[in-house]
């Protein structure tokens, strides 16, 4: 509930209400080219357009790190613009609908636009990265110690500089205390007069013509050290960590030719399947470490198909309407009756009773919907101990949801309550004396004039409370989890939500889903888009009724 | 006017960028330079409680090799920031987890497999070993086990009970003479906790996945809908609330611990996190193992592993596993690390050591002696929650057989 106060509340000006400007005479606008140049409003904009290139600057080092030239094109073309358009003196609606602009297009547009591209592709866990990750893992994941190797004793030494002559494994095997120098060139033995080394472990202090170099010297060039591999007959030597090496073998290994893994211990192969982003065996079986791939519709159509998911969708999506309903029409009703007894000239003390009952709203929801779900517990809640019953609330569906409502009921009627109050001390109260002297009966005049007039301010937040309420996900996860569920059916729950259920869905199963989860979140936003709209229609027509 | 304006803007615009260059620039050689002196940077991340406990020994390492170490806590979703940030390369260098987390990681490549000596690898618990073993490798260097074991108030109930059903008619006297409110405190709430059930559905003959030929759990067999599975939760049927009242869905994860601690149940099925709560609480209590049924199988709890990972994209590998390897291995850490967190160390010497001064780090190492390693393959992030709100519908009285049949169908559905 609290949210919704924030989001929409631009939807407050109605279209059609705003001023009409469009007339405005030329001489206005010529008035305005000899306005003088105040210093503060200099000020502003100097310290604005420094802070635009200071960002500019802060975000272009790491694009053109990663080579991304578009996005560095594009930030180099909006930064352009915006000077363009600041230090010039014309395009005037330009300056002030290009901030705005920005803002939706990097919160809005690009969130949306994201989120429908990953519809069409398996992104999730195990397929996260690109194919070429995926090799890599599986090869360095499959780096075995080849059996009965040694395991030497291990120094980073260099010919020259530490920090930038070239890297040699010194070597030293624990039994025989021989020593080898190891590059990509293979293993060299080295001469035991040539060395000095410590008696007790054998890791070598000191070689001719080579600086050993400390941990920490070495822990600089960590990625040289791991990538240096010292070829050998069975396999070769690796650094494991920076004092110690052994031989390891990469037991599988990517071939580019077939596009295939092959396991050179067991002869298994695991080809490549482009459709599913994964590799995978004649025996179907696959490798843990799949890769990102466009998978079409396949999300879409299995939301339609899956009976397990298109099965109980109508079922989710009517309760989804009645929670969306329920919770904003009674907050509603309860807020409205209230802010109406207290806007009573009779009624004493309202600023005490305005104060209590804005108490539910200043605490945070999240804390709130947790003590409220203990409240509800069978054996030790307060309502049950407090009413003497006996209820299983949240193991039933009816006084799950029942429970459920009541809980959106305390927590969403003080704002309900607060904006009604605003919108009833708007309405002159002659329009209801003159209902009165016309021998109107108070629920006629709070009929046929204060709930029209009340309608007229609250319908848009009564629309935004609907749309922020569908997708009450809080309210849901963090009471009931979607609860009860059907013995036979754990994945839809009686109070669960389009949300929830989705959520379960994309993130109950093997980890994360965020394909599915974003073509699911499209359909959401469907419904919603298309009850928003046809809402706010309504609303306009009642508007110019009343207006 | 409009030139100066103009001209203002645009001389400004340059000093903040230039003073933006500049500091990026005088940052840079000056990063290197303190790099020389004082060697790579290698960054941990773990939860808040271990951050703690790891600072000092992170610091003394890099103090003893001249590197630069950073303990970073991160209090919510550590495995899924992990994640997360490794693959767009902001991660850490080292992770601190638990051992469930293996299966994910590596799908998502985000740890490298660890090597261990025989001499190293021998210093630890076998069970924990074998934890961290996935498709046949070593992918982290453990530290703690965990495991629930059956706490008793031994006020209330001064014999550890054999069996659950001795364990019911203890419980149910202790409720008839008003000592207590409930016969036993295992965690349930409305949608089940496959977890602390494990070793009572064990008992009743259940099983999660099969064993493959190597020893890995196969999640190709699933245990969960099949004759097996359902005779075990038959048999919990019958603790249920429309049997002996001993499992009940509202006693949840929070209330089961404060439950047992105000004395209001003499059994409590939890681990070694709860014994905090019951020392504040003055409780007399002794630890042993969760009872079976009469005449079924050995009740075995899931045994779970605290571990040190490397991180497949860490920017210091090299220096991580050194960390990991040959620090991590030492008994000191792993003791401090339990005074943070008192869990059972993983290293076989550090065990000993702090053994002596905790009796209670023994009994309940004795009662997840015979415990099952919690699977670590992705496929068991399928079979918590149909499992648990299948546990909480057959202990609300459900049908047995239609609910566990239908969970296993939906837990084989979610797995690839």
């Amino acid at each position: 509930m609290s949210t919704s106060l924030s989001g929409p509340g631009s939807a407050q000006q109605a279209p059609g209400r705003e001023p009409v400007r469009r007339g405005l005479p030329r001489k206005s606008r010529t008035a305005r080219n000899h306005a003088p140049i105040t210093a503060t409003g200099l000020v502003v904009k100097v310290v604005l357009l420094g802070l635009v290139a200071g960002i500019a600057i802060w975000a272009a080092f790491p694009l053109i790190k990663a080579e991304h030239w578009i996005g560095l094109a594009i930030l180099a073309a909006t930064t352009a613009g915006l000077f363009y358009l600041y230090l010039g003196r014309r395009h005037i609606p330009a300056k002030y609908l290009v901030p705005g602009t920005i803002f939706l297009i990097a919160f809005q547009v690009f969130p949306v636009l994201y989120t429908a591209s990953t519809a069409f592709t398996n992104f999730g866990d195990g397929h996260r990265g690109s194919k070429d990750d995926a090799i890599v893992a599986i090869q360095t994941s499959s780096v075995k110690q080849v059996p009965g190797s040694t395991e030497y004793s291990l120094s980073i030494a260099t010919k020259g500089d530490p920090a930038t002559g070239p890297l040699v494994f010194l070597l030293s095997d624990p039994k025989t205390k021989e020593v080898f120098a190891g590059d990509a060139g293979g293993l060299r033995k080295l001469d035991a007069g040539d060395v000095e080394a410590s008696s007790l472990t054998g890791k070598v202090t000191a070689a001719d013509g080579y600086t050993v170099l400390n941990i920490g010297q070495a822990s600089v060039r960590s990625k040289e050290i791991t990538d240096l591999v010292v070829p050998t007959s069975g396999g070769a030597i690796r650094s494991n960590g920076l004092t110690r090496a052994y031989e390891g073998k990469a037991v599988r290994a990517y071939d580019a030719g077939c596009d295939c893994v092959k396991d050179s211990e067991t002869g298994k192969t695991w080809t490549a399947d482009p459709a599913t982003g994964a590799f995978v065996a004649a025996d179907g079986e696959r490798l843990t470490q799949g890769w990102k791939v466009n998978v079409g519709l396949k999300n879409f159509s299995r939301v339609l198909t899956d009976p397990n998911i298109s099965g109980p969708f109508f079922g989710t999506l009517l309760w989804n309407f009645a929670f969306a309903i329920g919770s904003t029409g009674l907050t509603f009703l309860l807020g409205m009756a209230i802010a109406l007894a207290l806007h009573s000239p009779r009624m004493r003390g309202t600023n005490l009773y305005r104060v209590l009952l804005i108490l539910p709203y200043a605490m945070p929801s999240f804390a709130m919907l947790l003590v409220w779900r203990d409240m509800f517990n069978t054996d030790f809640g307060l309502v049950n101990n407090l009413f003497g019953l006996d209820v299983d609330w949240f193991g039933q569906s009816w006084s799950a949801r029942a429970a459920v409502l009541l809980v959106q009921l305390w927590l969403g009627y003080p704002y309900m309550f607060l904006v009604a109050t605003g919108a009833l001390q708007a309405i002159p109260r002659e329009l209801t004396e003159a209902t009165s002297v016309d021998g109107a009966s108070p629920w006629q005049s709070f009929r046929a004039v204060t709930l029209p007039l009340l309608l007229v301010a609250l319908s848009p937040l009564l629309i935004a409370s609907f749309a922020y309420n569908f997708n009450n996900i809080n309210a849901i996860w963090l009471t009931t989890e979607g609860g009860p569920f059907a013995p036979d059916n754990p994945t839809n729950g009686a109070t669960d939500l389009l949300i929830t259920y989705t959520y379960r869905l994309a993130f109950g199963a093997q980890g994360a889903e965020f394909g599915m989860a974003a073509a699911v979140s499209i359909f959401i936003f469907a419904i919603v888009a298309t009850v928003s709209a046809i809402s706010f229609r309504r609303t306009r027509k009642q508007e110019e009724v009343y207006s | 006017m409009r030139i100066r304006t103009a001209g203002v803007v645009a001389v400004l615009g340059l000093a903040l960028a230039a003073s933006g260059c500049g500091g990026s620039d005088s940052d840079k050689p000056a990063a290197k330079e303190s790099a020389k002196a004082t060697g790579g940077k290698l960054v941990i991340w773990a939860d808040d409680k271990r951050t703690a406990a790891l600072k000092p020994f992170a610091e003394e390492f890099g103090k003893e090799n001249g590197v630069t170490v950073e303990v970073q806590a991160v209090s919510k979703d550590l495995q899924t920031n992990f994640v997360t940030a490794s693959q767009q390369g902001s991660g850490p260098d080292v992770v601190v987890g638990a051992h469930d987390w293996i299966g994910n990681l590596v799908q998502n490549g985000a740890i490298d497999p660890v090597q261990l000596a025989a001499e190293q690898k021998s210093a630890f618990n076998e069970t924990a070993v074998k934890a961290v073993t996935f498709n046949g490798q070593l992918y982290g260097v453990p530290y703690a086990t965990e495991n629930v074991a059956l706490i008793r108030n031994t006020e209330l109930a001064p014999e550890a009970p054999k069996t659950i059903e001795e364990l019911v008619t203890t419980g149910k006297k202790l409720k008839a003479e008003k000592k207590a409110s409930e016969i036993l405190c295992l965690q349930s709430g409305q949608n089940g906790d496959a977890y602390h059930v494990y070793p009572l559905y064990t008992s009743g003959g259940g099983y999660l996945f099969g064993t493959a030929a190597n020893g890995d759990y196969d999640p190709k067999d699933l245990g969960v809908g099949k004759p097996e599975s359902i005779a075990a939760f038959q048999k919990i049927a019958k603790l249920g609330e429309k049997g002996d009242g001993a499992l009940k869905r509202s006693i949840t994860g929070e209330n089961s611990i404060a439950t047992f601690t105000g004395k209001k149940c003499a059994f409590l099925v939890s681990g070694p996190w709860a014994i905090a709560d019951a020392k504040k609480a003055n409780i007399k209590y002794d630890i042993s193992a969760v009872p079976g049924f009469a005449g079924g199988k050995e009740a075995q709890p899931f045994v779970g592993v605290q571990a040190f990972y490397v991180a497949a994209k860490g920017k210091n590998k090299a220096l991580a596993q050194e960390f990991v390897t040959n620090y991590v291995t030492k008994p000191e850490l792993a003791v401090a690390l339990y005074k943070a967190e008192p869990r059972p160390p993983a290293l076989t010497a550090a065990f000993d050591q702090v053994k002596g001064e905790d009796p209670d780090l023994a009994k309940f190492q004795e009662a997840g002696k015979n415990g099952q390693v919690l699977p670590a393959i992705p496929a068991m992030a399928a079979i918590w929650d149909p499992f648990g709100k299948a546990e909480a519908a057959i202990i609300g009285g459900a049908d047995p057989a239609k609910t566990i049949t239908a969970a296993g169908k939906t837990i084989a559905g979610q797995i690839k």
